[in-house]
């Protein structure tokens, strides 16, 4: 795979929300908002490329009996060095996020790319893949928060459109699962063209 | 009185997963038979408690005195990840027929983020239950903990009731599989909004 694709790959063809289906809380919890979505989407990125790089850095050296908890460390000492960078410059996007910034730790997406990508590739490769795989769950999440925040509350990245309230349904966690269903739908038929 | 209300509040006001959107994955994967998701949703309902309960203890004991709460994720995953190992070779010495049972679904839930996100929310959110706002004790912890597993498991259930009689059903190909699962879960979370308001 060329460093291109390892970076293009994520937004459709491995596409994690659509395609993986991996996860799926943060997609469906952040979205009320595109700037919400956004803001997740890059969280993630961000311990996605730092945590492949450390992974496929000490890959060599780590017996594979306790390889997971290893890479669980790596991966939560990322995470809260997030969550002091976060609590430091943005600290309203850190309290709206809330608890979704540590289960960072927990998503499938990241330890995921440790295991099948980053432990048996270059430092260089991995940061490419948690950056193209970044990149896709970030595209994902946006377009997922710009749908619901356009039909929840009738604006785009706090732009808004109408006067008074949107159908608040689609801001609640109804209209998350239903977003997300039809969006995959939608993808399912636009993936099959191709 | 307050602990009625912890329970009412965590299994149908706030459902942890039609609600809050913890634990979504395997509430997807492992619902397709009713009783998969039994017993998933009882291994759940196991760890996260006992979880809950040495994080909240670790949690005021040691990182409270010492001032290290900022370690606060790193440490609950670890105690996670190793009860929830513990918890499997001490099941499979003592108790065959429950580790047959549950035994699959174990080392699956160390990633289930229902586990870390209850024992993150219980040490720092503040509750009110009908009194006013404050941090739960041990004992509030346990219940909430223990509450929201259930509800967990409630949904668990319900939802693949559910989705044994959809595998019946002749859907729309491009529908099938994960996004209809999708769909019938923001029914049922539609079903769920008409508890809301009642704590």
């Amino acid at each position: 795979m060329t460093k291109f694709q390892l970076i293009t790959k994520g937004f459709i063809k491995d596409n994690p929300t659509f395609v993986l289906i991996l996860g799926m809380c943060p997609t469906l919890a952040t979205t009320t908002s595109a700037i919400n979505g956004l803001s997740m989407g890059l969280a993630t990125l961000f311990v996605l490329v730092l945590s492949n790089m450390a992974v496929s850095a000490v890959a060599p050296y780590v017996p594979d009996k306790v390889h997971i908890p290893a890479y669980i460390v790596i991966i939560a000492t990322f995470v809260t060095v997030l969550q002091f960078l976060m609590q430091a410059y943005t600290p309203a996007m850190y309290n709206t996020l809330g608890l979704f910034i540590p289960l960072i730790v927990v998503n499938c997406i990241v330890l995921g790319r440790a295991e099948a990508f980053a432990n048996k590739n270059t430092v260089i490769d991995s940061a490419l893949d948690g950056l193209g795989v970044g990149l896709g769950f970030t595209l994902s999440l946006t377009i997922l928060g710009m749908i619901r925040e356009m039909l929840g509350s009738g604006s785009i990245f706090g732009w808004k459109f109408i006067t008074g309230d949107g159908i608040l349904a689609f801001v609640m966690a109804p209209g998350a699962f239903l977003c997300l269903g039809y969006l995959m739908v939608l993808f399912n038929k636009i993936a099959k063209k191709n | 009185m307050e602990y009625f209300l912890i329970i009412i509040s965590a299994i149908f006001v706030n459902n942890i997963v039609l609600a809050q959107f913890l634990g979504i994955c395997p509430f997807l994967g492992v619902s397709n038979k009713l009783s998969t998701a039994t017993g998933m949703a009882a291994a759940v309902c196991f760890v996260i408690t006992l979880a809950t309960i040495v994080t909240y203890l670790l949690n005021a004991y040691l990182l409270i005195p010492l001032n290290l709460t900022f370690l606060q994720t790193i440490l609950f995953i670890l105690v996670i990840a190793a009860l929830v190992q513990m918890v499997e070779i001490v099941l499979k010495k003592t108790s065959p027929a429950l580790y047959q049972a549950l035994g699959i679904y174990l080392p699956l839930i160390t990633t289930n983020c229902t586990v870390l996100g209850v024992a993150i929310t219980v040490v720092t959110k503040e509750f009110t239950f009908g009194m006013p706002s404050h941090m739960l004790n041990l004992g509030e912890a346990t219940v909430y903990a223990f509450a929201t597993a259930v509800g967990y498991g409630l949904a668990m259930v319900l939802f693949a009731g559910l989705r044994e009689h959809l595998s019946l059903n002749n859907v729309p190909k491009p529908f099938k599989g994960i996004p209809i699962a999708l769909v019938t879960v923001s029914i049922l979370a539609m079903a769920f909004m008409g508890f809301s308001g009642l704590v």
